[in-house]
């Protein structure tokens, strides 16, 4: 900071920020025109120079950085652009990436998420003041004393518990009108038969009164409920965040001027504008332009692909060299890169297949409580022929078997182990993901994008004549296609420099030419330069009448991906390789990498196909993919995995987002995995313990309210504590 | 046993003090950004005047 510190003028710095505080909130809760997303804030003084940078901008009405979320969200006048300020962020020294306001609808997950921690705070306010009352009926309060205790217990716990309450009874009611059983069903059986008893103890001036148990039980229960709610919407705001990311714009060509539009308004017969580097937003085909195309995230195959007039291209290709202008066929919804989406949705998933600990457990569980209550009331009642005491009992039972601890013991530890993974760059999608990552026994990798980054490098420089690399410099320095810019940097690391050309011209879809002492000097695909096409990635060198030069390239492997395998081997696993890429290069990568088992040309149905075939022979296959080819067989796998730079589509249809470059954390989250739902497991036996020890006190009517409550804390914190211990 | 006429309407009303406290809280969004907060508070930049 280079404002010096001073002191404060107010005695108070609290009072002076609170009206302040309450501003900015009202103004966080409006919808932000203009979000940023800054991943490498970290600090005081990211916010302050980041925000004072944005407020000095005369069309920026008000700006504030958020650091938990790493964003900012400004508001702007309409004049203001939001790349305008992505430069002015960027300007003082910070990364910045324009978001995609509609994609950020994070607004619906956040009242859902304030709703809960409402409720959860009555609960637990309530149940702190009913529990001073209750100690003091259990230290020996007796007569009118402990009649008052329990009328003023009862008037705080009814309203509470009407409120606080909410989340169980609707979801039990809407279990039971299906004719269902669900964990909620015991539980508003015990909150609703502990007050009934509890007041009808009341009345009759009753010894026992659990008005701080259903409160108690009630507060345990919404913090796993909550729990479990932050963990899926911090989450989902990820994901959301990785999807906004993609600003949906397309440049359509109308009477010749170019004009920046939203994808979902363009329409059948359009002429867009798709520039190099840029993503085709519809289906199409080309009007004018020549280029190439890559189709990676497509096919799988790492060769860019020539595109020229009159030629069909999807939605989702990226095009590579020159600006083509393309006439849609098929917009939104209909486009094949939809269409292929769509498939994924029917395609049976594991994810639909799989029950999670948590419904095993509830399914023995409930119908078991309810039975063993029923008898406890029925022979205590043939026994005694008193109905208070039966119904005593069997409220009793309920409350001390009701799950405080089941209902704990899954989110504490999936919030735990997400959180882990978290700040390893892992995202966990969805709630039964680390459950179904344990059990793993088969990894299948994609290649292209996920294995490797789809970046190429060359590989025979070294066996190269000095000349022609050096000319070979010349020509790539100039062009953005992705195998120039890797003979450049390659040339520039090997500490080549560039020969002296003329007339340097770039040949959309085919190369770079020039000049070169009067000969003329071509690079670019084996067709234009008179060579026989290579089975692997290659350019070709052509100097004047000369025989073609090959420059070869390979694909960059990922960071990671050699520990990766290495590791997921190490542990046991079975590691196959599944591309649509052709034999050799499939072949090359599965050598490099020690990979036993590799399938090449593979068409997406054959991927999704090979994997139900392994799930059918009982093996629980891990997918870990990027492509619109992979959609499917992320679906079909038992758990997926797909990196961030994926298409939106794989990303949707796997359970795990890998946020970093790195593949490293794969091997990791499966032995986290495996840790939690063992710590899950243990959770479920400390539970039935204090059920065990609990239970027959309560059928043999020694079970006090204070018991109840002891069981029911302890069993909970003891839960807690465990989740804690996850590593 | 009369000091409980007071005792109990004070522990409650300060129970209710701490859930409305609470409830204000969450109203305000104070809790959207924990993080951002927990530094902000090193920030001298609106110690002369809070910001508008």
């Amino acid at each position: 900071m280079t404002v010096p510190m001073r002191p404060s003028p107010s005695a108070c710095p609290a009072c002076a920020a609170a009206p302040a505080a309450e501003a900015l909130a009202e103004r966080a809760l409006k919808p932000a025109q203009i979000a940023l997303s800054l991943p490498t804030i970290h600090c005081s003084a990211c916010i302050s120079k980041i925000e004072r940078g944005l407020n000095a901008h005369p069309g920026v009405r008000g700006a504030r950085v958020n650091l938990t979320l790493k964003r900012a969200s400004i508001d702007a006048a309409p004049e203001v652009s939001a790349e305008e300020l992505r430069t002015l962020v960027e300007g003082l020294g910070f990364e910045a990436h324009e978001l995609d306001g509609a994609s950020l609808g994070a607004t619906a997950t956040g009242r859902a998420g304030r709703d809960l921690l409402m409720r959860l705070a009555v609960a637990g306010f309530a149940s702190m003041n009913v529990m001073l009352l209750s100690v003091s009926v259990w230290s020996g309060a007796e007569d009118a004393t402990r009649d008052m205790f329990h009328w003023i217990s009862a008037a705080i716990t009814l309203p509470a518990i009407a409120f606080s309450g909410q989340p169980f009874f609707r979801n039990a009611w809407a279990a039971l009108s299906k004719g269902r059983l669900n964990m909620d069903v015991p539980i508003t059986l015990a909150i609703v038969l502990a007050i009934f008893t509890s007041l009808w103890e009341t009345v009759l001036s009753g010894e026992h009164a659990y008005f701080d148990a259903a409160l108690a039980l009630t507060f345990f229960l919404l913090a796993g409920r909550y729990l479990d709610h932050r963990t899926r919407a911090i989450a989902r705001s990820a994901a959301e965040e990785l999807t906004a990311l993609e600003v949906p714009r397309a440049t359509r060509l109308q009477d010749g001027v170019e004009a920046q539009v939203n994808i979902a308004e363009l329409r059948l017969g359009d002429l867009i504008l798709v520039r190099p580097g840029g993503r085709m937003p519809v289906d199409g085909e080309i009007v004018t332009g020549t280029s190439e195309i890559d189709r990676s995230l497509l096919t799988g195959e790492t060769l860019p692909v020539f595109a020229g007039e009159g030629q069909a291209v999807s939605a989702g290709e990226v095009n590579l060299t020159g600006p083509l202008t393309v006439r849609a066929t098929a917009v939104g919804a209909d486009t094949s890169l939809h269409r292929m989406a769509d498939l994924v949705a029917i395609a049976e998933s594991g994810r639909s297949r799989y029950t999670s600990l948590a419904d095993k457990a509830a399914k023995l569980y409930a119908p078991g409580v309810h039975i063993l209550s029923a008898l406890s009331f029925l022979g205590w009642y043939l026994y005694t022929w008193d109905m208070r005491t039966a119904l005593n009992i069997a409220a009793a039972v309920l409350i001390i078997t009701c799950p405080c601890a089941l209902g704990l013991a899954v989110p504490a530890v999936t919030t735990a182990a997400s959180g882990r993974l978290f700040r390893r760059g892992m995202l966990i999608k969805h709630e039964t993901a680390l459950e179904r990552l344990a059990q793993v026994d088969t990894v299948v990798f994609d290649k292209t994008g996920t294995l490797t980054t789809g970046t190429p490098q060359l590989t025979n420089l070294a066996a190269l004549p000095r000349r022609a690399v050096e000319c070979a410099l010349a020509l790539a320095q100039g062009s953005s296609h992705p195998l120039a810019r890797a003979i450049t940097t390659a040339a520039r690391d090997g500490g080549f420099a560039a020969t002296q050309l003329t007339d340097v011209t770039e040949v959309p879809g085919y190369g770079t030419r020039a000049l070169w002492n009067g000969q003329e000097v071509r690079l670019g695909r084996a067709s234009w330069t008179g060579a026989a096409p290579l089975a692997e990635t290659a350019s070709f060198l052509k100097i004047g009448d000369q025989a073609p030069l090959a420059f070869i390239f390979a694909d960059r492997l990922r960071p990671g991906a050699a520990e990766a395998v290495e590791a997921l081997k190490s542990s046991g696993k079975t590691v196959i390789l599944m591309s649509g890429d052709t034999t050799p290069a499939v072949e090359a990568l599965a050598l490099r990498l020690g990979i036993p088992h590799w399938v090449a040309e593979a068409l997406p149905a054959d991927k999704s196909a090979r994997i139900q075939a392994l799930s059918g022979e009982g093996a629980h296959v891990l997918m870990v993919g990027d492509g619109l080819n992979d959609t499917a067989a992320l679906a079909a796998a038992h758990v997926s995995i797909s990196p961030a730079s994926a298409l939106d589509a794989a990303r949707v249809a796997s359970d795990i987002v890998l946020l970093g470059n790195d593949l490293t954390p794969i091997a990791a989250a499966c032995d986290t995995a495996q840790s939690a739902t063992r710590r899950i497991r243990e959770n479920f036996r400390i539970a039935t313990i204090y059920n065990m020890i609990a239970v027959p006190l309560a059928v043999a009517g020694l079970a006090t309210p204070l018991i109840a409550a002891l069981a029911m804390s302890l069993s909970s914190i003891t839960v807690s504590l465990n989740a804690l211990r996850l590593r | 046993m009369n000091i409980l006429t007071y005792l109990i309407p004070i522990s409650l009303i300060l129970g209710a003090v701490g859930l409305v406290a609470f409830i204000y809280t969450v109203k305000s969004n104070q809790y959207d950004d924990p993080e951002g907060d927990a530094r902000r508070i090193l920030s001298d930049d609106y110690d002369d005047k809070p910001k508008q």
